[in-house]
């Protein structure tokens, strides 16, 4: 950055093996800017699994922010003289990312009533952008996610027949490939947005972003476990599924509502198999911490909500 | 015979220990996992009370649905075996009333006060 005099305040915020997040603080003669920097230390560069990688990452935050998305300015991308491994800094924005915070204190109040809308003209953004830009993502399609949540489950060796009630469905509901591929954000929810008074600050994470259905991200901001506890409000907790389509259709975009339904199944399965995935790696070890045990237990939730969804009582 | 007290009158006291006497005197990040605790020792409490009514009532539900008997383990996974062939679905008789009421079982120990289960475990006509 030029012009910058030093660096302050420097804390870490979290960090695993692969991959740390930084906050500090750049002196400059017009005054401090509040920065993060995201990176993997030297030796980790290499995105395990379904990880987009923080070059990546960089990128479409730098591409989204050019889109209008609400987003955060890439500052700089870290480069091999920088000596710091792979990663990048971006501008600091203030605002709140708990959902309990967002959906309960009065400063937020105000802006609630609007946020599912608001969600969907960004959802719009992302989906908007052109493939041309873009960097080299991994495709997700529909049958192939099917395939591999399924097998997944299959693997913990716990049967529950609700999942393969869920998988069953999936199959017979699968949509086939979208009219457009697009962008997927591809976690696109509470804990990945800054929200201050004002509504939605920015858009976060872009770690698990590919190129699919755009309705993947409608369906994973509806589902359930991202309500907390405000069960008939189907956007975070916000508001209607009707409101995030007309803020997406306000933007341009059309929406199949049969599409969200089968992405919200598959990401309500989605969640449950990543809680019994954990409580597989609280088992196997190295990270044998109670809260990983304690989130196998709440794979009963999705439990009731793919009930919920695909077999309702009182009909 | 093991001797008293039973393991969830010992569980259910460390736990209240833990809450009513500890966890005021801790903050931060040590208060959340001690939270955690608290909230994983009451729910130990809650399986050890209600899991041996609602295993038996599943078990009955199982042998009925699959017309053979087994190992709770060995019935459910006959079960998903079932269900993911598409030989079971849910115009089976009494499949899905079985499912409701053994995730309403699971959630009365794992998660009593998630929302969707408050709902439905309020729902007066339980017409499953």
């Amino acid at each position: 950055m030029p012009g910058a005099t030093g660096v302050e305040g420097v804390a870490k915020l979290s960090g695993g093996a692969s991959q740390e997040t930084w906050r500090f603080d750049i002196a400059h003669p017009a005054g401090r800017v509040g920065a993060i920097l995201r990176r993997a230390p030297a030796g980790y560069g290499a995105a395990p699994g379904r990880a987009t990688g923080l070059g990546n990452e960089a990128t479409l935050m730098q591409l989204a922010y050019e889109a209008g998305v609400p987003s955060p300015r890439v500052l700089h991308v870290l480069g091999p003289e920088d000596d710091l491994g792979t990663g990048f800094i971006m501008q600091r924005i203030e605002g709140e990312t708990i959902a309990r915070k967002i959906l309960r204190d009065a400063e937020f109040a105000e802006v609630r009533p609007r946020l599912a809308r608001q969600l969907g003209g960004i959802a719009a953004g992302i989906h908007g952008i052109a493939r041309s830009r873009l960097p080299d993502l991994r495709m997700m399609a529909s049958s192939s996610e099917i395939a591999e949540l399924g097998r997944e489950y299959r693997s913990f060796g716990w049967p529950r027949p609700v999942f393969d009630l869920a998988l069953r469905w999936l199959a017979d509901h699968d949509p086939g490939p979208p009219e457009e591929v697009t962008l997927v954000h591809g976690d696109f929810r509470h804990g990945n947005l800054i929200i201050g008074a004002d509504g939605v600050r920015a858009v976060l994470d872009w770690e698990l972003a590919h190129l699919g259905d755009p309705t993947e991200d409608l369906g994973w901001i509806c589902v359930n476990s991202w309500r907390f506890g405000e069960i008939d409000k189907p956007v975070g907790g916000f508001g209607s599924r009707e409101e995030l389509f007309a803020g997406y259709e306000a933007a341009g975009r059309t929406v199949d509502p049969d599409r969200v339904m089968f992405w919200e199944v598959m990401g309500t399965l989605r969640w449950g198999v990543m809680c019994c995935g954990m409580m597989q790696r609280f088992r196997q070890g190295p990270d044998h911490s109670m809260e990983r045990a304690v989130i196998g237990r709440r794979a009963s939730e999705t439990e009731i909500d793919l009930l919920r969804l695909l077999a309702p009582r009182g009909t | 015979m093991q001797d008293e007290p039973t393991p969830v009158e010992l569980t259910k006291a460390v736990a209240d220990f833990l809450r009513n006497d500890v966890a005021p005197l801790i903050s931060g990040h040590q208060a959340f996992k001690l939270r955690v605790g608290i909230n994983a020792l009451d729910l130990v409490v809650r399986q050890l009370t209600l899991s041996e009514a609602s295993d038996a009532t599943e078990a009955a539900r199982l042998a009925a649905l699959l017309g053979s008997a087994g190992s709770l383990f060995d019935t459910n996974r006959e079960l998903a075996e079932q269900i993911a062939s598409g030989a079971f679905n849910l115009a089976t008789p009494g499949l899905k009333e079985h499912l409701w009421q053994t995730t309403l079982d699971k959630l009365a120990v794992d998660q009593p006060n998630y929302a969707s289960y408050k709902r439905e475990a309020g729902r007066e006509d339980g017409d499953a």
